[in-house]
């Protein structure tokens, strides 16, 4: 598929070949009949403006040099791919050498990695040379939207206080990581009305000890029961398995004003963790996930 | 033929000069238009939706070639960073490619569902926000504008001539399918398809 033509191929050689043997040809001619050492004080014939010009030779080591580039480029094209279909003596591709690249690294990072992989996350935490790479892989993948403290952001996760969406065992992070979240908090504002809102959020901030208007905390706490509950608990923990957050240890996600709550109720919120195991595949992320736990887990 | 005449001559210099610098070109750039590999779209390349080529519009307007390439070199220290490395047939239907030459921020040929959309409209309107030691400039503007799509439908028939294969019905409903659209909205979804797809 990669194969030019002969016709391509053809119009290549013959081109290439035919500029480097013309020039050659041309500089030899033009050499031709000069005398090659004592200068002379004969000129061209020409002049302008008072300005004349020696008819003397090419200087030696230009001619030599330009000699040299001929060898140069016929030496090239006969080791490596350059005319047409012809592949070079070397054999060399981009691709090949890509991989011999790839190869190498392989052999000297490969075992480390398969070493990792066979080692269990709360353990791979403790790892010195493990967290190194684990670190250095966060910068680059992920430290985009969780900071490269790991710290977080609004709307992304802070990963080092050891509050979890989706949970913080090595098996929850190891999910996240290779297989992403969508969280899916559904928008209550068409349901609950603007007063609900309101209530309802009184009432989700009152459950991490905000002072609220008790008054609509107490209604909202009856929308909470019937709408919210079967996500975030009854007591407001939580549930993992929703990615459903905590609502009482007063951390937020997206902000914990009453302004803010309100428009999460609102308009709800879906997250999104992309899922990294096609990218880093399994053992990075194995890496990844090891450093991750370490955050929180020191 | 002596010297003198072409040296006097300044037509049969400029002619002979065109001659002589244009064997680079014959040879270098020619032959790629009759070549497969840089010819023949990937396995399952599809041209880019109304809204994604609205989008693509927006990163050329806005500049963000200067600053960011799509082009991943055969090393693996830019595959380990970015993907796997592009190849001619990824961009058979780019006119004009993107492939940019200057990295000041990184390389965006795969960046395509690497993050969230949340996440792209949060950097897109202030970097800082989510990436503090960031120095890409915000576009906050994107947000307020809207795509009116008057000339969508043109955009992809004057493609179409250059050999991207739209459909007649993508062309007839490119108008209602971007129009009212947020400027964020195209530019997010044409980055969320950028090397996507190849597989990883």
């Amino acid at each position: 598929m990669n194969e030019l033509t002969s016709f391509w191929s053809g119009w290549i050689i013959v081109i290439s070949l035919g500029s480097i043997f013309g020039s050659f040809i041309l500089l030899s001619v033009v050499r031709k009949g000069q005398r090659f050492n004592s200068e002379t004080e004969q000129t061209m014939g020409h002049e302008f403006d008072g300005i004349e010009e020696y008819d003397n030779p090419l200087p030696r080591w230009w001619y030599w040099m330009f000699v040299m580039t001929v060898v140069f480029a016929l030496a090239y094209l006969a080791l490596y791919p350059g005319l047409g279909n012809y592949k070079g003596l070397l054999g060399w591709t981009q691709e090949s050498s890509y991989e011999r690249e790839v190869a190498k690294a392989e052999a000297e990072f490969g075992p480390m990695f398969a070493q990792f992989s066979q080692t269990p996350i709360e353990e791979l935490a403790q790892n010195d040379q493990a967290m190194r790479i684990g670190q250095r892989l966060f910068a680059n993948n992920c430290a985009q939207c969780h900071g490269s403290a790991a710290t977080g952001s609004y709307g992304f996760p802070n990963l080092t206080d050891d509050d979890w969406l989706y949970g913080g065992d090595a098996a929850a992070i190891s999910q996240t990581i290779l297989n992403g979240r969508i969280a899916a908090m559904p928008a209550w504002g068409p349901m609950l009305g603007e007063e609900g809102v309101h209530n309802v959020s009184q009432y989700v901030l009152s459950l991490s000890g905000n002072e609220t208007d008790v008054k609509a905390a107490q209604k909202g706490q009856q929308l909470y029961t019937t709408n919210c509950l079967a996500c975030h608990g009854a007591e407001g923990k939580g549930n993992h398995l929703f990615g459903a957050p905590n609502l009482t240890d007063n951390i937020w996600l997206y902000g914990g004003s009453p302004q803010q709550v309100m428009q999460t109720i609102r308009n709800g919120r879906n997250g999104q963790m992309p899922a990294w195991e096609g990218i880093l595949g399994k053992d990075k992320a194995h890496v990844v996930a090891g450093y991750v736990y370490s955050l929180s887990n020191q | 033929m002596r010297h003198e005449v072409i040296e006097k001559n300044m037509g049969l210099m400029i002619i002979l000069i065109v001659v002589a610098i244009s064997f680079g070109a014959l040879v270098e750039i020619i032959p790629l238009f009759f070549m497969k590999q840089t010819t023949q779209p990937v396995e399952n390349l599809k041209p880019l939706s109304a809204l994604e080529l609205e989008g693509r519009d927006i990163y050329q307007r806005e500049g963000c070639l200067s600053c960011h390439s799509q082009m991943i070199r055969p090393f693996r220290a830019e595959t380990e960073r970015y993907g796997p490395y592009s190849v001619a047939g990824e961009s058979v239907y780019d006119h004009p490619f993107l492939w940019g030459s200057k990295r000041t921020g990184p390389d965006l040929a795969r960046v395509g569902q690497r993050y969230s959309d949340e996440w792209h409209r949060a950097h897109l309107y202030n970097p800082r926000d989510v990436v503090p030691e960031s120095n890409m400039p915000g576009f906050p503007w994107l947000f307020e504008n809207k795509i009116d799509g008057n000339d969508t439908a043109n955009k992809m028939s004057a493609l179409r001539m250059v050999g991207v294969p739209y459909t007649d019905d993508q062309i007839a409903s490119a108008k209602t399918e971007v129009r009212g659209k947020r400027e964020i909205d195209a530019l997010v979804a044409y980055l969320q398809q950028l090397g996507t797809v190849i597989e990883r």
